[in-house]
C-alpha cells in the first residue's frame, strides 16, 4: 500500500514536471511553467488589485487547479465544507507567505522547477525552506495548532469554486475588465486551453495524491514518513529531464530567468514559505487543492496570498528580477518572519495552557 | 481503550495527536479522523510502528482501532 501511494506520488510528481516544462515551450516565462505564488500574483495583477504592468494575466492553471481538486473530490465523496479554523490568522500567514515568495520569486513548486532548470539560486533557497519547516515542526511538536475546524454549509463549501468560475467565464467573456500585461513575465502564457486542462489534471492528480511540497520535508522531520517527498522528488527529475532534453537547461547562479542571487533574501524567503506553509498545512499549491476539497480556511489563507501579492507589488516589496529586493521588500520580509514566529509562539503556549 | 477525538484538525495535527497519545497508552488505542488524509496519514504512522489498525467507516468520518 506504501509502494502504491509513493507509485501515486511519482506519477503525479512527474505529470506536473512534464506539464511545467510543455508550458514553458507553449510560452510560460522560463523556470515558471507552473508557479502558485507567480500566477496568483499575475491573476491579481490582471484583476486591478496591483497595476504592476509586467505581471497581470489571470492564470488559467490557479483556475484549473482549483476546479481539478473540487470536480475529483466531489466526484470521490471527499469535497467536505468546513472552516473556522483561525481564517484571519490563516489570511495573514498567507499574506506573508506570499511576500516571502516573491522576495525569492516564486514558490516552493517553483524552486523545484528552478532547481530543475540548473538554478542554484534555488538550492540556497531550498535550504531556507527546509530550515523554515524545520522550525514549523518545532512548534507543532511542542503542541501549535490553529484550532479546530468545524463542519460549514455547502453554500460555504461551494463559494471558492463558484468565485473561480466565475472569474473564469468573466475572463473569456469580457476580457476588457481585466489588465494584460504587454511586457515581461505577464505577457508569456501558454495557449488558453492548454493551461486550463493542464491545471485540471495537475488539480485532480494533486488532490487525489495529496502532494505537498512542505508536507514531504515537514512529514520526515516529524515523524521519518518519506511518502510525500516522493512527489517533490518525481517533480525535480522530471523537470531536470525535460529541462536537458528541450536544451534549457543552465547550471549556475547568474543569469538565470526571473531571478536574483541575493542569497541571503534568497534563504529568508523560502525560510518565510516554510515556516508558514508548515503553519497552514500545506503549500500554496495544496492550499490551492485544500480550496476545492470544501476547506473554507485554506480559501482564505490563498486569498490572504492574493493580497499579499497585491501588497507586494503595490508597495515595491517584491524582489525584481536580476537584483534582487529593494529596501522595503528586506523590511517587510524581516517584519513578516516576526509575525509568523510571534503567532506560532502564541498558538503553542497557548494550547499547552489549555 | 483510550479514544482520540481529531475531528476538525487537519494533517499533522491528528498524527501528532496520534504520536503522542501512543506515548502515554503504548496498548493501543482508537482514533476517530474525519477527512481521507488523516485516515491514512494516522494508518500509515501506526502501521511503520508495528500496529496493526483496524478501519471501520462512520458517516463522515472513520474510527481506526490501533492495537498492538
Amino acid at each position: 500500500m506504501v509502494v502504491n501511494e509513493k507509485g501515486k506520488l511519482a506519477i503525479t510528481g512527474v505529470i506536473i514536471g512534464v506539464a511545467a516544462v510543455v508550458l514553458t515551450v507553449l510560452g510560460n516565462p522560463g523556470n515558471m511553467g507552473f508557479c502558485i505564488a507567480c500566477f496568483l500574483r499575475d491573476t491579481a495583477g490582471a484583476m486591478h488589485l496591483h497595476t504592476a504592468p509586467i505581471v497581470e494575466y489571470v492564470r488559467p492553471e490557479i483556475i484549473g487547479i482549483i476546479l481539478g481538486s473540487f470536480a475529483l473530490s466531489v466526484l470521490r465523496g471527499d469535497f467536505r465544507p468546513r472552516g473556522g479554523s483561525s481564517p484571519l490568522l490563516r489570511f495573514i500567514i498567507g499574506f506573508i507567505v506570499m511576500l516571502g515568495a516573491l522576495v525569492f520569486l516564486g514558490c516552493p513548486l517553483r524552486m523545484v522547477i528552478r532547481l530543475g532548470g540548473g538554478d542554484l539560486n534555488a538550492l540556497i533557497a531550498l535550504v531556507g525552506f527546509i530550515a523554515g519547516i524545520g522550525v514549523g515542526c518545532v512548534f507543532l511538536n511542542k503542541g501549535f495548532s490553529l484550532g479546530r475546524a468545524e463542519k460549514q454549509s455547502g453554500l460555504e463549501g461551494v463559494s471558492m469554486p463558484f468565485m473561480t468560475i466565475l472569474l473564469f467565464v468573466l475572463f473569456l467573456a469580457v476580457p476588457s475588465l481585466f489588465l494584460f500585461s504587454e511586457t515581461g513575465p505577464g505577457s508569456m502564457h501558454a495557449p488558453i486551453a492548454v493551461a486550463l486542462l493542464a491545471g485540471l489534471v495537475v488539480g485532480a492528480f494533486a488532490e487525489r495524491t495529496r502532494l505537498c511540497m512542505a508536507g514531504g520535508i515537514r512529514d520526515i522531520f516529524l515523524i521519518r514518513d518519506f511518502t510525500l517527498i516522493t512527489g517533490f522528488a518525481a517533480i525535480f527529475i522530471a523537470v531536470l529531464l525535460g529541462n536537458i532534453i528541450t536544451g534549457s537547461f543552465k547550471l549556475g547562479f547568474s543569469d538565470q530567468p526571473i531571478a536574483h542571487s541575493m542569497h541571503i533574501w534568497n534563504f529568508l524567503g523560502m525560510f518565510a514559505v516554510g515556516l508558514g506553509s508548515v503553519m497552514l498545512g500545506g503549500c500554496p499549491l495544496r492550499q490551492l487543492i485544500l480550496a476545492g476539497e470544501g476547506s473554507t480556511d485554506s480559501a482564505v489563507a490563498v486569498l490572504g496570498m492574493i493580497a499579499g501579492a497585491a501588497f507586494a507589488h503595490n508597495f515595491s516589496l517584491a524582489a525584481s528580477a536580476g537584483t534582487g529586493p529593494g529596501l522595503n521588500g528586506k523590511i517587510a520580509l524581516v517584519i513578516g518572519i516576526v509575525i509568523l514566529l510571534a503567532i506560532a509562539s502564541v498558538a503553542t503556549f497557548r494550547r499547552r495552557g489549555e | 481503550m483510550r479514544e482520540l477525538d481529531t475531528s476538525g484538525f487537519s494533517c499533522p495535527e491528528p498524527v501528532i495527536m496520534t504520536k503522542k497519545a501512543l506515548k502515554d497508552s503504548p496498548e493501543g488505542l482508537v482514533v476517530i479522523v474525519d477527512n481521507r488524509a488523516s485516515k491514512e496519514n494516522v494508518t500509515r504512522y501506526a502501521t511503520a510502528l508495528g500496529y496493526k489498525v483496524d478501519t471501520e467507516e462512520g458517516k463522515g468520518s472513520w474510527k481506526l482501532r490501533i492495537l498492538k
